[in-house]
């Protein structure tokens, strides 16, 4: 039978024809956010924390809003912060930035090799390392350095692993950004995705063993929900109840891939939660208020040994994924500053405003305070040394393979002396 | 001391550890209420506790990734992996994670693992249950690979891996679980009752991680091997009359080079045999050892026994295990050349 005779019936099935997503936009087309439902925000109540699973599945396809349109912070979840606070959350989002744009400029001038901004996600790691305790456990991805900034880690000691130099901690072995704090309760960064989701959900099952009071909380990308990783770790969160925070940061991009090639054109992320049987809470990530109050609220939870929560983090990605790729290439230009949910520090900053806590001037003075303090920062660490100015030793190489050297390696490094 | 097989040697360890150190915790597939498949972990959680001793969801990567999160919260995780043909899917834990957390982390973050697995064939368990993965490993730098031949070791050695800071790769030849199986599988397995290795102390003692035994000295040629080629090696230099030394590693990372060098420069010819598969296998690495530390010693080539390069055939298992007559006929080419 030739195509042309074939007559399509109610029992002839059409041909097959496979969907392949496409943003809404491309470049030279005007971004197109007319999908996005975007609920008014104080809309949603908040449960309590003891609220079992079923009861709030109206989440996973909400959207947590406490910051409404004339930057008023309306609702059940909105969490009264002092204005110090919000003022402390402020500069410290500032910072951040601050910290990215100077050390994205470094990298333009050759100092490094490699680096990844934060630019609009700031509220996501900022608000949630304010709602978790200083002792909770980090599993962070590559784009949450707001948490380290947040725990007041110091720049310098971030500056100086970006140019491997000679008071990188991490003996020049990682990419710059890859940072690992003990101290910070901030779990080396992998640069493999996902992996440290099962991790940080092993790492709550050790503090429940133990019967400590600590939590864990990790992050992962919109697109790493793809990864086996990703169900690993829900599924053990959920199976042992462990108390742990599963964070899905949706900044819309996955390098160029646009969050419907991790399934997001047919659900939410958040809803991937009820499967699992856990709470899924998505929040706008440019609303620090919000943010801040469903971390606070999944912490409160784990803390009370009634398990995990999945939070998606609804946000995106302003700047390039990464210092080696140009968005320009797959996506409208101006989308990120067409961003529906705008831009978080403006947020806040227009509700401190709003509050009488805050003014333009005095945001003026901080934006330069910071840059300063940055420059300054910068300036010490660059006298340790920039990416290759300052040789780290060859045969430190072999060191830390394992706790102790073990005769093939003492071999090779006694090789590589020549000697 | 007590008479063991490498089930009860094996059980013995762990139990031992647990007893003294409360950070050890034990998981995996039906380990815990049931304890485990092989029996391993039989009686540890009813004296433990569901919390140290607990079963997991059938998720090698999500058992191993949790594994490694507990490890950083400074518990010693041991970790059974059912079958080691099933540990592909966490491979990426063991090789991007587990193995390189400490150095990426410059020694802040690291994570004390114990992977157990079952491996190897001879019990007709098809391509999905006679794998010996250990070569894999050994190519990963920060992961340990051990692999006993019997319950005396199995049990000092796998105390040793628990007590290690560093992530160990314990596999567990299963065809000698019971009793020293020497390839020929048409006679009647003799029980680890009878053999010296099955008399175990009921306490702690341990094996420090690389280092090799002499399972028999000889000196015409050098026998290096482990697991369970170790009992088909000792019948098959019995059979072949070449008075063979025959070294069992226990431990392939790291290896005991002073032991193999020491060996070959002595007797000058040298079969490496193992039941993994040829190719780019650890019997590679062994060669190339002792081709740069012995080659002015070397009287003949160095000869190989191995599995065929194909999967894990079923129905002709005993085609595929390299048995005794194969390893005779290695050691009779060297002793020719």
């Amino acid at each position: 039978m030739t195509r042309k005779k074939r007559q399509q019936s109610a029992d002839t099935p059409p041909h097959l024809q496979l969907h392949v997503p496409e943003p809404a936009a491309r470049p030279g087309q005007a971004p197109d956010f007319s999908k996005l439902e975007i609920p008014p925000a104080g809309v949603l109540p908040q449960p309590p924390v003891d609220a079992p699973e079923p009861e709030l599945r109206v989440f996973p396809f909400g959207l947590i809003r406490v910051l409404d349109d004339a930057h008023q912070a309306v609702g059940a979840w909105d969490p009264q912060l002092p204005v110090a606070t919000l003022r402390e959350g402020l500069r410290h989002m500032l910072l951040t930035r601050t910290f990215d744009d100077r050390m994205l400029r470094v990298q333009r001038q050759g100092k490094t090799s490699f680096y990844m901004k934060s630019t609009g996600e700031e509220a996501v790691a900022v608000a949630q390392a304010y709602a978790l305790d200083p002792k909770d456990m980090l599993f962070p991805s590559y784009r949450q350095q707001g948490l380290l900034i947040a725990r007041n880690w110091p720049l310098l000691d971030m500056m100086c692993q970006i140019f491997n130099n000679s008071r990188d901690r991490l003996k020049g072995r990682q990419l710059p950004i890859m940072y690992s704090s003990k101290e910070a309760g901030f779990f080396s960064i992998s640069g493999n995705l996902g992996t440290q989701l099962p991790q940080a959900v092993g790492w709550a099952m050790a503090s429940a063993i133990r019967h400590d009071t600590r939590i864990a909380a990790g992050w992962i990308g919109d697109g790493t929900t793809a990864e086996a990783d990703f169900h690993y770790a829900m599924t053990f969160a959920a199976v042992y109840q462990a108390p742990v925070i599963l964070n899905v940061v949706n900044n819309q991009w996955a390098i160029s891939s646009f969050q419907g090639f991790a399934g997001g054109e047919r659900a939410t992320f958040a809803a991937r939660a009820i499967g699992s049987g856990i709470p899924g809470l998505r929040v706008d990530g440019n609303d620090f208020l919000a943010v801040y109050a469903v971390t606070r609220w999944a912490a409160a939870r784990a803390r009370r040994n009634l398990g995990p929560t999945l939070i998606e983090l609804f946000t995106y990605r302003a700047a390039a994924h990464s210092t080696s790729d140009d968005p320009a290439a797959y996506r409208p230009q101006d989308e990120g500053a067409k961003w529906p949910l705008g831009d978080p520090i403006e947020r806040l900053k227009q509700h401190l405003i709003k509050l009488k806590a805050w003014d333009e001037k005095r945001h003026a003075e901080l934006t330069k305070e910071l840059d300063e303090k940055v420059k300054a920062d910068l300036k010490e660490a660059e006298s340790y040394g920039t990416l290759g100015s300052v040789p780290v030793a060859p045969d430190s190489m072999f060191e830390d393979v394992f706790k102790d050297m073990p005769p093939h390696l003492e071999r090779q490094r006694r090789e590589l002396l020549g000697n | 001391m007590a008479s063991m097989n490498m089930i009860q040697a094996i059980n013995s360890a762990m139990d031992v550890m647990m007893a003294r150190d409360d950070s050890v915790v034990i998981f995996g597939e039906d380990v815990g209420y049931f304890g485990g498949v092989f029996r391993c972990t039989a009686g540890l959680q009813k004296k433990y506790g569901k919390t140290r001793v607990f079963d997991t969801p059938i998720a090698e990567g999500g058992i191993l990734g949790t594994a490694i999160g507990m490890g950083v919260y400074g518990l010693r995780p041991v970790a059974e992996i059912q079958f080691a043909d099933y540990i592909y899917p966490a491979f990426d834990q063991l090789v991007s994670e587990a193995a390189r957390l400490r150095y990426r982390s410059g020694g802040e973050f690291w994570a004390p693992i114990t992977v157990r697995a079952p491996c190897g064939g001879g019990i007709f368990g098809g391509q999905t249950h006679s794998q010996s993965p250990e070569g894999i490993f050994t190519h990963v730098c920060g992961l340990k690979t051990v692999m006993p031949s019997n319950p005396y070791d199995a049990k000092g050695l796998l105390i040793a891996a628990i007590e290690d800071d560093d992530p160990v790769m314990f596999f567990e030849p299963k065809r000698i679980y019971n009793g020293p199986f020497d390839g020929h599988h048409d006679r009647p397995l003799t029980p680890w009752a009878k053999h010296p290795a099955g008399e175990v102390p009921e306490g702690y003692y341990r094996i420090e991680l690389g280092k090799a035994a002499v399972a028999r000295p000889g000196t015409q040629a050098t026998v290096i091997t482990y697991g369970t080629m170790v009992h088909v090696c000792l019948k098959a230099v019995e059979e072949s009359g070449v008075d063979a030394e025959v070294i069992d590693l226990r431990t392939l990372l790291p290896v005991d080079l002073d032991c193999i060098v020491e060996s070959v420069s002595r007797t000058g010819r040298c079969v490496i045999v193992h039941e993994a598969t040829h190719t780019g296998g650890y019997g590679a690495e062994l060669s190339a050892l002792v081709q740069e530390h012995c080659f002015w010693h070397l009287e003949a080539p160095i000869e190989r026994v191995t599995g065929w390069d194909t999967p894990y055939p079923h129905a002709l298992e005993w085609a595929y295990f390299p048995g005794p007559d194969r390893v005779a006929k290695a050691l009779k080419r060297v002793m020719e050349s």
